[in-house]
């Protein structure tokens, strides 16, 4: 099937994202690289747990002293539910109804700007009332680095999705945008796994010590 | 597997069939999701109950975690489907190393 062949609701096929040669390495790709990334995110998270509590003086903000149950609770949801939405939008991809999957990619973008607003928050209280900042200590360097890592992520992601529901506004789903819009959504999701270990790992586990 | 192209010979038929099957998987989709956010919940009330000492909460949110992390793979990012055995290879090869290098930073490494 050729990507620029004009497709109805009668002709689209059942797995759009691969259907040619293109999509189906875009798929394989992607998938290689979220490998990479993981590879690339699990040394992050190796240097925050041989750093953590690493401070020069005893004066210093610890984890325990740090981290609040109800912010990292809010942002969590938030990045879940967005998680849920986009595969709302991949549902409404798969039935060839492009309005509806803009709809849910757009819930989804407002969900992670949700998410980004309150790190931005959480970073700057951080610094702000604990002096905890990124040369502040090892822990902090160790701290900013895994976590705003991550909130870069977050930032990408949308402005990725952002960019294919503008650029695509107008065209509506053909064979050539399904798989960008499934290969974003993909990475939405990966997103969401690091934030799971981010979340179990950085603040539950700095909460009990 | 859920969306499988089928064969009947009839296009309606087949998008009738098709769409009943991913309206299906949808309902599996909102399951899961409810899962794991049962799974988070837990996982917050664990880690902030003054009851249990460490070494129960540590591996028991790990545990929590990883078993949320292979439902929003396998059914978020359709993991479970067909054609997903060289993503499943770059992922694992990608968490072995990862896992490695994790275990060595907290046992080699040390100030």
């Amino acid at each position: 099937m050729a990507a620029e062949q004009k497709m109805t609701y009668e002709t689209w096929p059942a797995s759009p994202e691969k259907q040619t040669l293109e999509a189906k390495n875009k798929f394989l790709g992607f998938w290689f690289f979220l490998g990479g990334e993981t590879v690339l995110f699990a040394s992050l998270f190796a240097t925050y747990l041989a750093l953590k509590d690493k401070v020069p003086s005893s004066d210093m903000a610890l984890a325990k002293d740090l981290f609040e149950i109800p912010l990292a609770f809010i942002m969590t949801m938030l990045l879940l539910t967005s998680s849920l939405t986009s595969v709302y939008a991949m549902y409404h991809m798969k039935n060839f109804n492009f309005k509806k999957m803009q709809l849910w990619l757009g819930i989804t973008v407002l969900l992670g700007l949700g998410f980004l607003g309150l790190e931005i928050y959480e970073f700057n209280h951080y610094v702000h009332e604990f002096h905890h900042s990124f040369t502040s200590s090892a822990f902090g360097s160790a701290f900013y680095t895994l976590v705003g890592f991550h909130g870069g992520h977050v930032a990408f992601g949308l402005l990725w999705i952002t960019t294919l529901m503008i650029r695509n506004s107008k065209r509506g789903l053909s064979l050539y945008n399904a798989p960008k819009f499934y290969v974003a959504s993909l990475y939405w999701h990966f997103i969401d796994v690091v934030w799971v270990f981010i979340f179990t790992v950085v603040y539950l586990m700095g909460m009990v010590g | 597997m859920a969306n499988q192209q089928p064969n009947s010979g009839n296009p309606r038929v087949d998008i009738e069939y098709r769409r009943k099957k991913s309206a299906e998987e949808m309902k599996h989709q909102v399951i899961t999701f409810a899962l794991m956010i049962f799974l988070t919940i837990v996982a917050f009330v664990a880690a902030g109950y003054e009851g249990f000492s460490g070494w129960f909460i540590v591996p028991f949110i790990l545990i929590l975690a990883i078993v949320q992390v292979i439902f929003q793979l396998y059914y978020f990012m359709h993991m479970s489907h067909k054609g997903h055995e060289a993503p499943a290879l770059f992922l694992y090869s990608g968490a072995l190393v990862g896992f490695i290098t994790i275990i060595a930073f907290l046992t080699v490494i040390w100030w």
